[in-house]
């Protein structure tokens, strides 16, 4: 090959590489030409656009969640607080891999394989973004413990937070209620906005009826953040505004004694002064921890609370439907002076029984061998079924009805607590709407003592007793005496619902059933005198003992013989001053036996306390 | 002297061109490169969150660059002509060492740890590869032959296969394109050139086959970068909204949000580029690129001064290829191209690549200062 021993000719080699030199040098201007139309593109004709996506990207807003507002009992004492607790927070949007994350938690936590599946179903259920409460209340120790493994955990941090806690306990289970998580029911009845950032809700109580009171107002805090979320700079604080104190009529002390005098029976305790309807106790048991609830009751102790059969959810002082029994019979004698079927001296005949016209069956008098003649007072005082057998029988369950109405059976009293139940204040038309039943005449006649169809609540009970003892005055009950907006600013009176004074023919009417219930507590053979021993002032009461099982004809009640549960239920009403009452009381026992033995004596320990009585007086 | 005219017109700044020459340094490409390093270095600044440790790394870096620059500069470029073949054949070695005992780095083998530093073998290859390639063309007049055009390429594609095997896609294709510039400049002929980029076009298919799965979906992702925003697509759509809302003027220094609230992934490696543009705007970056192309073109000024076509060659390709290098990685940042991996020259923060990358100016240098006068 020639080529191979060609001398090199440098002058047209360095001719060749300049050219092409030339050329690359060309090829780099015209990379140089794309290049900067590129950038012209993207920073002048595009300029606004991404400028704009360039201020979305660093300003976030976050919310503030505002304080909760404190519970107060009416002297000051705190039935509802936030303590700052530590709690251990995921993003799901963040963490690279939520089950190795979760497991590896749950390891440092020494968390079951069962609370890890639980909490990966909530975080699947919720939105990615949103921060999900993995562990509320860390220990100290947790706190560092995750501090120092915190570089494993993307995505999930410590985070202080306030949090609800009832420091009385279990005592104000049901009237306080309790907060919790904010579930997708809750969603529904609350403004998005305002919630944001707010992790708990008003489930029970004043709790959840005082909600917006107590929620407060959300702020916003915008800021500079980088690629992490993390705060770089504030731009602008709009500080939210803390939930309102809340002062509340109850007695903490009134209702410890309630719920000590309950003992270990089932049953409920209202307590109202009646002069403004402010509920000074109001006692369900049994009870619970409703610090439980606040961050996320496990599964297992809510089944156990749930499953019960003493149900201890279940606020009885609302929802509980008791038959009345004699405690309806101050009201069913009203009913008949003010409808002039009987006056106060108007006498009966009881032989220890009643029958209807024309029937063979027996309506037993609690006394098997009667009370003889009997007039309004002793009636009442010694609780004479016969009398209102015979009364409430002459009246017809229609008129009956309508007195009872006025004083609020069967309707919901509008105490500012939720889920309260209507009860039941049977009617002929009820039956037929509801029942599509004739009435007879026998539901009549067992009606008058507060047996049979009706059905009342305890608040109801108490609610009734008021307006007696104020001689007609109807006022609400209410839980919630004044709220607050700050330590600084003056309490705001929560308004009550003052209605008018019922319309009495004869207002000597009222002293008349009065001054029968006190003959009970302070009358030679009332049903409850062993109560009155020692009062300084004149006490009005009313004993009742609801059928919770039916006797059948010629068979005897025997206490020794039944299971408890079919026990009688003991009630009692009373108002205390008779002449001018500062405090009414419904006491409903379960399955307590006799409201005269059970029933009684624990209105008069709630009356002690309340007055400052002590036992020696 | 030759220059007597100029001397007497500006004799204090003559005789420090004079003086630089005899240690064997280019005055002009050195005013480009130290100017360059400085705009870099404030860029730095405000790319890395400010950070003086970062700062010293850099200097320290950009210290031992310059000795190794001083260092090349002085070696007569036939020296390095030499040892081409050696070179070469070390890098090769060392390629395969790295795939063998490599040590990994955000999922790439692209380290050998040598105990005091960790090396990167293809950094090495990037000057030994056009270093060959010259020489071996070299030999024989040009335009080389089939034949000689032939075993070129496979110099030329040996190395880039194991590179890009690490996986290094980017550097792969940055060697691969600076062994190709000097068969270019070699003078092939234009049907050759043709031909060739059609088989390229041919073969992208094959590429794909042979792709790890994060390339190709930084393909797909620079295809589409808004499917995937906040996982793939990330980089690139960060980027565009640095570089978009930059505007004329830019944001001003350490005033760039995008940057500084750290949404910029990468901001002060790959990505520094963004970080000028949102600071500096339209502006900065063409000043910046004008000044990549001051140094380009001194160095295709090198190159056709030069007096081999060895050298010729050699200077050529080290030009162009540093300019590749800004092309490709502007290119990147701005959505113009994939995202490869390839740093801003001489700007991104790293080590090894402004080493590499200063003793390409080094021979430059060399070149450059080893002329025979010849009198005009």
């Amino acid at each position: 090959m020639s080529s191979r021993f060609a001398l090199k000719d440098h002058f047209r080699e360095s001719r060749l590489v300049n050219e092409r030199l030339i050329v690359a040098a060309l090829i780099a201007g015209l990379l140089f030409i794309v290049v900067m139309v590129r950038l012209a593109v993207l920073q002048v004709v595009e300029h606004e656009h991404f400028n704009s996506l360039s201020n979305q990207n660093r300003v976030d807003i976050t919310p503030l969640p505002p304080q909760r507002g404190l519970i107060y009992d009416r002297n000051g004492v705190i039935l509802a607080e936030n303590i700052p607790t530590f709690s251990l927070e995921l993003t799901p949007e963040n963490v690279p891999d939520i089950d190795d994350t979760l497991n590896d938690l749950a390891e440092l936590f020494s968390m079951t394989a069962d609370e890890v599946l639980e909490i990966k179903g909530r975080i699947k259920r919720q939105r990615g973004f949103r921060q999900f409460v993995f562990r509320q209340r860390l220990t100290e120790k947790e706190v560092a413990v995750f501090s120092v493994n915190r570089h494993r955990f993307p995505g999930v941090d410590v985070v202080g937070r306030l949090i609800r806690h009832y420091p009385q306990g279990a005592l104000f289970a049901h009237t306080v209620g309790y907060v919790g998580r904010i579930n997708e029911r809750d969603q529904k009845r609350i403004d998005a906005k305002n919630y944001k950032g707010t992790q708990q809700i008003g489930k029970t109580g004043v709790e959840r009826y005082y909600e917006d009171l107590l929620h407060g107002q959300v702020g916003y805090q915008q800021v500079e953040t980088n690629v992490q979320g993390r705060i770089v700079r504030e731009l602008q604080n709009e500080p939210s505004i803390s939930g309102q104190d809340l002062f509340l009529h109850i007695d903490v002390n009134l209702q410890r004694v309630a719920a000590e005098a309950l003992g270990d029976f089932n049953g409920a305790v209202v307590a109202i002064e009646p002069r403004t309807g402010g509920v000074l106790a109001m006692v369900s048991k049994p009870d619970f921890d409703p610090n439980l609830f606040v961050s996320g009751i496990s599964t297992k102790n809510y089944s156990v609370l749930r499953d019960s059969i003493d149900r201890p959810l279940f606020d009885r002082t609302l929802r509980g439907h008791y038959p009345p029994g004699s405690t309806l019979k101050p009201f069913v004698a009203l009913a008949g002076l003010e409808l002039d079927i009987v006056d106060e001296h108007t006498e009966s005949f009881c032989p220890g029984w009643f029958t209807l016209p024309g029937q063979e069956h027996r309506y037993r008098c609690w006394k098997s061998h009667g009370h003889g003649k009997v007039d309004l007072k002793k009636a009442i005082s010694q609780s004479c079924d016969v009398y209102f057998y015979d009364l409430a029988n002459t009246m017809g369950i229609d008129r009956l009805h309508g007195f009872l109405d006025i004083f609020g059976f069967g309707h919901r009293t509008g105490v500012d607590v939720p889920s309260e139940s209507r009860g039941l204040s049977p009617s002929s038309e009820w039956k037929r709407t509801r029942r599509n039943q004739a009435w007879y005449p026998g539901e009549t006649v067992i009606s008058g003592i507060g047996q049979g169809f009706n059905q009342t609540t305890p608040i109801q009970l108490a609610h009734a007793t008021a307006i007696l003892a104020m001689r007609g005055v109807n006022i609400s009950p209410h839980v919630a005496r004044a709220s607050r907006k700050n330590s600084d600013s003056e309490l705001q009176l929560i308004s009550t619902e003052h209605a008018d004074a019922l319309p009495m023919e004869n207002s000597q009417n009222w002293e008349a059933v009065i001054d029968s219930m006190v003959e009970v507590v302070h009358g030679k053979r009332g049903t409850a005198r062993h109560i009155g021993i020692g009062l300084p002032f004149k006490m009005a009461g009313k004993t009742g003992t609801a059928q919770v099982f039916g006797i059948k004809q010629d068979e005897k009640y025997d206490a020794e013989t039944l299971a408890k549960k079919l026990h009688d239920h003991a009630l009692f009403t009373a108002f205390a001053p008779a002449d001018k009452p500062e405090i009414v009381i419904a006491v409903v026992v379960e399955n307590g036996g006799g409201g005269s033995r059970t029933a009684a004596p624990m209105a008069r320990k709630i009356i002690d306390q309340y007055f400052g009585i002590t036992a020696d007086e | 002297m030759s220059n007597l005219l100029l001397d007497r017109s500006n004799p204090q700044r003559w005789s420090i061109t004079r003086a630089l020459r005899k240690i064997h340094i280019d005055a002009v490409l050195l005013l480009g490169l130290l100017s360059l390093l400085s705009a870099g270095l404030i860029i730095l600044y405000s790319a890395g969150d400010q950070s003086t440790a970062l700062m010293i790394r850099q200097l320290t870096r950009m210290g031992a660059a310059f000795f190794v620059l001083l260092l090349l500069s002085n070696i007569h470029p036939d020296r390095m002509r030499d040892s081409s073949y050696w070179l070469y054949g070390a890098g090769l070695v060392l390629l395969v060492g790295v795939l063998v005992f490599g040590h990994e780095g955000k999922g790439a083998q692209r380290w050998l740890d040598l105990g005091f530093f960790r090396f990167q073998p293809s950094e090495l290859m990037k000057l030994a590869v056009p270093l060959l390639v010259a020489t071996y063309l070299a030999e024989r007049p040009l335009s080389p032959s089939v034949w000689r055009l032939i075993v070129a390429l496979i110099m030329i594609i040996v190395p880039s296969l194991l590179i890009a095997k690490q996986p290094d896609l980017g550097t792969s294709l940055l060697i691969a394109s600076s062994g190709l510039i000097v068969i270019f400049l070699s003078g092939i002929s234009w049907r050759i050139i043709f031909s060739f980029i059609t088989v390229c076009t041919a073969a992208l298919p094959v590429l794909w086959y042979v792709m790890h799965d994060y390339q190709r979906q930084r393909v797909l992702t620079f295809l589409n970068p808004e499917s995937d925003p906040l996982g793939a697509g990330y980089h690139i759509i960060q980027s565009k909204i640095a570089i978009g809302s930059g505007g004329l003027f830019g944001r001003g220094w350490l005033e760039g949000t995008q940057s500084q609230l750290a949404f910029l992934p990468e901001r002060s490696t790959d990505f520094i580029f963004a970080v000028i543009a949102e600071e500096f705007g339209l502006l900065g970056v063409g000043l910046l690129l004008l000044l990549y192309l001051f140094i380009a073109a001194r160095g295709l000024y090198i190159a056709g001064q030069a007096q081999t076509s060895f050298a010729r060659l050699l200077a050529g390709s080290i030009s162009m290829t540093f300019l590749v290098y800004v092309f490709v990685n502007v290119g990147m940042v701005t959505g113009l191209l994939p995202v490869v991996g390839v740093p801003l020259p001489l700007v991104s923060y790293g080590g090894t690549s402004m080493v590499t990358l200063l003793a390409g100016f080094g021979i430059l240098m060399s070149i450059h200062t080893h002329r025979r006068m010849m009198s005009p």
